[in-house]
Formats: structure tokens, C-alpha cells, sequence
């Protein structure tokens, strides 16, 4: 038991990443990526309603009828996302400004759903937290990763919570605009995808 | 049947238990969320549309009731004596309600600026009626008795192009404001004094 849920755990984290083995849920890792910031913050609301919504269907999957079971987890995964949304109005405003439509678009999210027709729908509840959990620390770690390498290149910057910079490049440091714009996503991504696969290669 | 009735009742049972949470964590945060609208939204809109107000329209909020009308007024006062007031109107737009702050001269009637605050428009296409300040300057330093539809329906503004909607909205929400301030304005004046 143990041992299993120790590999649920840490499949997330690189054999399964999210964005890049995977290759699911690239509208918000293309869109929101422009600092570490928004990348982590994206990050740890779609954690968030990963974990609830895997615990909830997998306590649920024996009683949810097969033929129902996409609407079924669609209303969970909204109910989550709108707890989501409420709380970070409510008390970190100024990132839902940021996020703004990509908190609410997290319903359709590929990597949520996924999760739960994959996994939840198929193992017990606890297995299916640690799957959640894993999957969204590895989502929330290539959105920070992907935003440091745009931010950095394309501000000069890297803001990790709050707003203020951690780390500025001198002066002397010219921003490579692109980055921080739409094609520099997918570039970025394209790259850091090349990366991955390189490093895994056998 | 019986697989029927069966998924009706989980169906039910699941939208209804959401619907429960939803609203308990709404009137939960509503408070909360008023705040954060006042603090971010609403008081950078006041100071853009006051850059001169020598009082804090914002501290000196008070509200009017009159029929089925419940409206906040931010009360100010410029450096020239004259007195303002701003309040916040809504229209429809393409993503659900979009806010506008009208801020008015008592004295002449006259729309001095508006300022979109709150809106879940269209990132890029209706989202520039917020960013692009040369459609919301169409209603600077009208008279109230303006007709705010858009030219299309033979008003006075220009739509943004590629974003009909929210432009309506916005148009809207000034036609509102100016029903709300012909209304109202013996209530705020009595207010204001």
C-alpha cells in the first residue's frame, strides 16, 4: 500500500508530468505563463481542485452510474473551480485579476477530467489523492519553471509571490520582448518539451 | 427504469449538494469580496475620474434608497469648490454584467469621466473598453442628457470595433446611469448639502 502510494505520488512529479509527458491542459500553461507568479498561482488552484475532485470521485465511483459519469464529474470539478474562484476573489485579488478567465476555464481543463475518467474513477480514495497531488505539484512546477525561463528572458525578472520582484537582471540587460508574448509559449514550451525528452531518452 | 430513476437521483443529488455549497461559501465570502471590489476596482476608478478631489470620496460613501433603487454614492469635492459625484452603474455584456463608474458634476449636469471597473469580457477584444481609455473619452464632458446609445442606434457612440456587445453594455450602463441620476439627484443633494 504504501509503496503503491508512493508511486502514485511521485509518477506526477516526471515519468507523468503533466504539461509535458502528457502534453494535456496547454491553454493555461500557454496562456498564464508570462511570471513565475502567475505560474505558480494557476498552479495551486488547479492542485486544489485536482485533489478535492479525484477524493470526491473516487469515494463516489461505485455509486455514479456509468452512462452519467462524464456529466456527474463535470458538475464536481465546477463546484471546485467555483470554490476556487470565490476564495481568490475574496482574498488575492489582485492575482484573480491576472488569471481572470483561465480560473474559471479550469472546468474544462484536460488534466482534471483526465485525472478522474483515468484514475479516480478506478482506485480508492487515498491512492486518488496522492495521484492529485502529484499531478498538480508537477503541473505547478512546470508553470513555475516555464514562467521563470519566459519571465526572465522577457522582463528581466523573476517574481515569485506578492507582486515584487525576488530578482533583477542589471541594467545593462536588454528584455527579449518575444518571450513574454504568445509565440514565446510556445517556443518556451516547445524547448523545455525538447529538454525533457532529451534528458529521458534511454 | 431502474437504471433510469438511478441516474436521475445521483444526478439530482449531486447538482442539489453543490448548489448548497455554493451558495453557503458565497455568503461566506460575499463581505470579503465587496471589500476587495472597493479596494481594487471601484477606488483606482474614483481616483482616475477625481485626480483633483481635496476630500476621500471613498471614506465619505453613503447610500440612497429610493423605490427599488439601492445605489452606493462616492461624494466628492475638486480643488475649484465644485462638487461631484461618482456611482456605479451595470449593462450586459458578452461574459456577464460589466461595471461603469460615472462620475458627474452636480452643479452642471455634466458627465465629467466614466471608467469601466469590473467585467469578465473577452481578453484582447471586449476587455479593451476597460484599456483603451479612447472609448470610454467619448463620455467625458458630456451633458447628462446625452443620448449614450450607440451610433448604430442612432446615439452618439462609437461602438469598438469587433467588440459590439461590450460596447453596448457600456452604453447601457450609461444610459442607466443617467435614469438613476435624473432620479435621484434631489436625494443626493439632500445628502450632500
Amino acid at each position: 500500500m504504501a509503496q503503491s502510494l508512493v508511486k502514485e505520488f511521485t509518477k506526477g512529479l516526471w515519468a507523468e508530468i503533466p504539461p509535458f509527458r502528457l502534453v494535456l491542459g496547454l491553454c493555461p500553461v500557454l496562456a498564464v505563463t508570462k511570471s513565475v507568479e502567475n505560474g505558480i498561482g494557476m498552479g495551486i488552484a488547479t492542485t486544489f481542485v485536482l485533489i478535492f475532485s479525484n477524493f470526491l470521485i473516487s469515494l463516489l465511483r461505485n455509486v455514479i452510474p456509468s452512462k452519467v459519469r462524464i456529466a456527474s464529474y463535470v458538475v464536481i470539478i465546477a463546484t471546485f473551480v467555483t470554490i476556487v474562484e470565490l476564495v481568490m476573489q475574496a482574498y488575492t485579488y489582485e492575482l484573480f485579476l491576472k488569471l481572470g478567465i483561465f480560473i474559471p476555464l479550469i472546468v474544462v481543463n484536460c488534466i482534471v477530467l483526465g485525472r478522474a475518467e483515468a484514475f479516480a474513477n478506478k482506485n480508492g480514495p487515498i491512492l486518488s489523492i496522492a495521484d492529485g497531488l502529484g499531478m498538480g505539484i508537477g503541473f505547478t512546477a512546470s508553470l513555475a519553471a516555464l514562467g521563470a525561463v519566459r519571465e526572465l528572458l522577457g522582463n528581466g525578472t523573476l517574481t515569485i509571490w506578492g507582486g515584487v520582484p525576488a530578482f533583477e537582471m542589471g541594467a545593462n540587460f536588454l528584455p527579449f520582448q518575444f518571450m513574454v508574448e504568445a509565440p514565446g509559449a510556445f517556443v518556451g514550451l516547445g524547448l523545455m518539451l525538447c529538454m525533457m525528452n532529451l534528458i529521458g531518452k534511454k | 427504469m431502474r437504471e433510469m430513476i438511478n441516474m436521475i437521483v445521483v444526478l439530482t443529488a449531486l447538482t442539489a449538494f453543490s448548489g448548497g455549497l455554493l451558495a453557503s461559501i458565497q455568503s461566506g465570502t460575499e463581505v470579503q469580496i465587496e471589500n476587495q471590489i472597493l479596494k481594487f476596482q471601484k477606488a483606482p476608478a474614483i481616483k482616475e475620474l477625481f485626480p483633483e478631489a481635496t476630500n476621500d470620496p471613498l471614506a465619505e460613501r453613503f447610500t440612497i434608497k429610493k423605490d427599488d433603487i439601492e445605489l452606493q454614492i462616492f461624494p466628492g469635492k475638486l480643488s475649484d469648490g465644485s462638487k461631484v459625484v461618482a456611482f456605479e452603474t451595470k449593462g450586459t455584456g458578452f461574459g456577464g454584467p460589466v461595471g461603469l463608474m460615472v462620475g458627474i458634476d452636480l452643479e452642471t449636469d455634466q458627465i465629467i469621466e466614466v471608467r469601466v471597473t469590473t467585467h469578465s469580457e473577452t481578453p484582447g477584444i471586449g476587455s479593451r473598453a476597460k484599456d483603451d481609455l479612447s472609448f470610454v473619452s467619448q463620455f467625458a464632458e458630456k451633458s447628462i442628457d446625452t443620448n449614450f446609445a450607440l451610433k448604430g442606434d442612432n446615439g452618439e457612440i462609437d461602438a469598438i470595433s469587433g467588440a459590439t456587445v461590450t460596447s453596448k453594455a457600456v452604453s447601457l450602463a450609461a444610459i442607466q446611469a443617467k435614469e438613476i441620476y435624473q432620479k435621484l439627484k434631489p436625494e443626493i443633494m439632500k445628502q450632500i448639502k
